[in-house]
C-alpha cells in the first residue's frame, strides 16, 4: 500500500489554490482586455500559465495572428498597386512614402514647438530688459501665432468633437426620455426625428453658418465661430442615435417595474433617477457610442468647410496644395482619422462597462 | 381564529371592467366583498383567466376600480402612500444594485436615511439567510434567493399588506417547498397580512388562514375555508401530511370544477 505524505498534499494543494487565483485574476483582466481591444492577451496569459496551450495558442492565432497577418495582407496589396495609380500629383503613394510623411509631420511640429519655446524665451528676456531699465510701461507679453502642429489640429478636432458630443446628449437624452416615457412625446417626436435624422452635415452646414454668425457676434468670447459651427454641426448630425436608442430604453423597461414604482407611490423624479435610468443606461451608452462615432465622422466635413483648425481642414489644406507630397499628407490623416475613431469607441465602451450592468457583472 | 383581529384590508363590492367606453366592454371582476384581518395570510384560488392578477392590481391600486371600493387601514387604496407592498413570480430586483441596496431601496423613496436603512436591510439579511451576499447582484443568486431578497425588499418598506402574486410558480418544486415554508415563517415573524395569489391549491392550503375561491371570470367569490392548521403550524410540508389537507383540497378542487374531461 502506498502511503501519502501529507506534505507533499498540502504542496500541492497550496499550488493548486495559487493556479486557481491566478486564473480568477486573468478571467478578472479580461473585460478590460476587450475594453481596450486587447482580447487577445487573455489567452496568451492563460497559455503562460499552463492552460491547455496548445487550445491558448489557437486563440491567439485567431485573435492576434489573422488580424496581424491580414493588415500584412492589406500592406502589401497596397505596395504593389498604388505606383500602377497615377494622379495629377504623381503616383498614389505607398506604405513607405505615408510613414515618411508622418515622420515628417512630427518633425514639423517638434520645429514649431521649438520655435514657440524660443519667442516666448525671447519675449521673457526683453521685457526682463524693459523692466530692470525702468521702462515697465513698454513690457508687451503677447501670444506665439505661429501655424498649428499636426498635433494641435488633431486636440482641435477631438476638443470639437466633444463639445458636439456633450451638446448633442445634454439635448437626447431628456428627449428620449421624454419620448420613452410618454405616447404623447414619442408621437410629437417621432416625425421630427425621422425628417432630420438622414440629413447630411453638409445640408445643415451653411445653415448653422448663418446662424452662429448673426448670433455669437464677438470676436474675443470663449470659442471661435469656426469652432462652434463645426460643434453645432456634429452636434445636429450626432444626437438621433443616442435620442432613438434612449426613447427604446426607457421604453421597454419591465412594466411590472412600473408597477413597483407606482406602489412604492415614487414620483416621478425618483422614478427617472431610480428605476428608469439605470434600466436604460445600457442602451444609452449604446446610442452615445453611435453618437460619438457619427460626430467624430461628421466633424471632418464640417471642419473642411467651416476652416476650423483641425484634421478636416488639414485634409482640405493639403488638397489644395497640390504638392507632391499632399497625397501622403492625406493619407496620413485618414489613417489619424481612423485610429483615434477606434480609440474613441473603445473609450466609450470602457465607460458602458463601467457605468452600465450586464448580466454577469 | 383570525375574525376576532380587526380588519386591515377591505373590498367592498369591488369590479373592474375594461374597455369599458367601447361596445365590447370586458368584465373581469364583478361584485367581490372580502377582508383581510391583520396577521393573517388569505390565499386567492381560481380558475385560469378568471381575474385574480386583475383584482390582486385593483387592490395594489394599480388599475381603478369601476364599481366598490378597496381600503386599506380605512383609507382608499388610490391614495394610499405605501400601504401596500407588492411581489410577484418575477422577483423584479434591480439587476444594477446590490441585494443590500435593493432591499433598502422602498426605505430610500420614503426619505429614510441611508444608514439608518442599511442597518434594517442588515438585520432582515442576517435573520433570513442571506448574510454574505449583501454586495452581490441579483445575477449571482439562485432563484430562490433573488424571491427571499424581494420579500426583505417587501417587508423592509413595512406595508400594512404584503400582496404576493404566485410568487413561487417560477420556483423548482424542491424550492418552491422550501421557500414556502421560509415566507410562511417569515411573514407569523413579522406579524405581516398577506394576500396570495395562486393557482396551486396545496400551496394556499399549506400557507393560508382562510382559502377565497373565485368562480370563473368575471370573478365572484364562490366560496371562503378556513384551514385547520394553529399557530404553531408554520412547516407547510408537514401539515400536506395530514387528513385535514387531503380533505380541504379534495373540495377545492371540486368547487374549482377542474375535474379533467374524458
Amino acid at each position: 500500500m502506498t502511503a501519502i505524505d501529507p506534505d507533499s498534499l498540502s504542496a500541492a494543494e497550496a499550488r493548486e489554490a495559487r493556479k486557481a487565483r491566478l486564473f480568477t485574476r486573468i478571467n478578472k483582466a479580461d473585460s478590460w482586455f476587450k475594453v481596450l481591444g486587447l482580447s487577445f492577451m487573455t489567452p496568451l496569459l492563460k497559455a503562460a500559465a499552463g492552460d491547455n496551450p496548445k487550445a491558448q495558442l489557437k486563440e491567439v492565432w485567431l485573435l492576434l495572428g489573422v488580424p496581424v497577418l491580414a493588415i500584412c495582407c492589406f500592406l502589401a496589396l497596397w505596395a504593389n498597386l498604388a505606383p500602377k495609380v497615377q494622379t495629377s500629383l504623381g503616383a498614389v503613394p505607398g506604405p513607405a512614402q505615408v510613414w515618411e510623411q508622418a515622420e515628417n509631420l512630427h518633425a514639423d511640429a517638434q520645429r514649431e514647438n521649438q520655435k514657440e519655446a524660443d519667442f516666448y524665451q525671447r519675449q521673457e528676456e526683453r521685457n526682463a530688459k524693459l523692466e530692470a531699465s525702468g521702462k515697465s510701461d513698454k513690457v508687451k507679453w503677447r501670444d506665439y501665432t505661429g501655424k498649428p502642429t499636426y498635433y494641435d489640429q488633431i486636440w482641435t478636432s477631438i476638443q470639437t468633437v466633444f463639445f458636439g458630443f456633450l451638446l448633442a446628449t445634454v439635448v437626447a437624452v431628456p428627449l428620449g426620455i421624454l419620448a420613452g416615457l410618454s405616447r404623447v412625446g414619442d408621437a410629437a417626436l417621432n416625425p421630427i426625428i425621422q425628417i432630420f435624422k438622414p440629413v447630411s452635415p453638409l445640408a445643415w452646414l451653411p445653415i448653422v453658418t448663418m446662424i452662429v454668425s448673426a448670433t455669437y457676434t464677438t470676436n474675443d468670447g470663449l470659442f471661435t465661430k469656426s469652432f462652434l459651427i463645426s460643434a453645432i454641426t456634429v452636434t445636429l448630425c450626432s444626437l438621433w442615435p443616442t435620442l432613438i436608442n434612449t426613447a427604446l430604453g426607457v421604453a421597454s423597461i419591465d412594466k411590472d417595474l412600473i408597477n413597483v414604482s407606482k406602489v412604492l407611490k415614487m414620483n416621478t423624479w425618483t422614478k427617472i433617477t431610480k428605476l428608469v435610468l439605470p434600466s436604460a443606461l445600457p442602451l444609452i451608452f449604446t446610442g452615445l457610442r453611435l453618437s460619438l462615432g457619427v460626430g467624430w465622422m461628421v466633424l471632418i466635413a464640417a471642419e473642411m468647410l467651416a476652416q476650423n483648425p483641425g484634421l478636416g481642414k488639414f485634409v482640405w489644406d493639403e488638397f489644395q496644395n497640390g504638392s507632391s507630397q499632399s497625397l501622403a499628407k492625406i493619407m496620413v490623416a485618414v489613417f489619424t482619422i481612423g485610429i483615434i475613431g477606434f480609440l474613441l469607441d473603445r473609450l466609450m465602451f470602457a465607460l458602458q462597462s463601467l457605468f452600465t450592468f450586464s448580466n454577469n457583472r | 381564529m383570525s375574525t376576532a383581529h380587526p380588519a386591515v384590508l377591505t373590498a367592498d363590492h369591488a369590479r373592474v371592467v375594461y374597455n369599458e367606453d367601447t361596445d365590447r366592454p370586458v368584465e373581469a371582476v364583478r361584485d367581490i366583498t372580502l377582508e383581510l384581518h391583520r396577521g393573517e395570510i388569505l390565499a386567492l384560488v381560481g380558475p385560469s383567466g378568471c381575474g385574480k392578477t386583475t383584482l390582486f392590481n385593483a387592490i395594489a391600486g394599480l388599475i381603478p376600480l369601476q364599481g366598490g371600493q378597496v381600503t386599506v387601514g380605512g383609507t382608499k387604496v388610490e391614495q394610499a402612500t405605501g400601504h401596500v407592498g407588492y411581489m410577484l413570480q418575477k422577483d423584479l430586483l434591480l439587476p444594477w444594485r446590490s441585494v443590500i441596496d435593493n432591499i433598502t431601496l422602498g426605505l430610500e423613496i420614503r426619505g429614510c436615511p441611508r444608514a439608518e436603512a442599511r442597518v434594517k436591510a442588515q438585520d432582515l439579511i442576517d435573520r433570513y439567510g442571506l448574510s454574505g451576499f449583501e454586495r452581490s447582484k441579483p445575477s449571482g443568486l439562485s432563484g430562490g434567493m433573488r424571491q427571499r431578497a424581494a420579500l426583505m425588499r417587501t417587508l423592509a418598506f413595512n406595508p400594512d399588506v404584503i400582496l404576493l402574486d404566485e410568487p413561487f410558480s417560477a420556483l423548482d418544486f424542491q424550492t418552491r417547498i422550501l421557500l414556502q415554508a421560509d415566507v410562511k415563517r417569515i411573514i407569523r415573524e413579522e406579524g405581516r397580512s398577506v394576500i396570495l395569489i395562486t393557482h396551486d391549491i396545496g400551496e394556499a392550503i399549506s400557507m393560508a388562514n382562510r382559502i377565497v375561491v373565485l368562480t370563473n371570470r368575471p370573478a365572484t367569490v364562490k366560496s371562503i375555508y378556513e384551514t385547520p392548521w394553529g399557530v404553531e403550524d408554520v412547516d407547510p410540508v408537514a401539515v400536506r401530511d395530514r387528513p385535514e389537507y387531503q380533505q380541504l383540497f379534495s373540495t377545492i378542487w371540486q368547487e374549482l370544477e377542474l375535474t379533467p374531461r374524458h
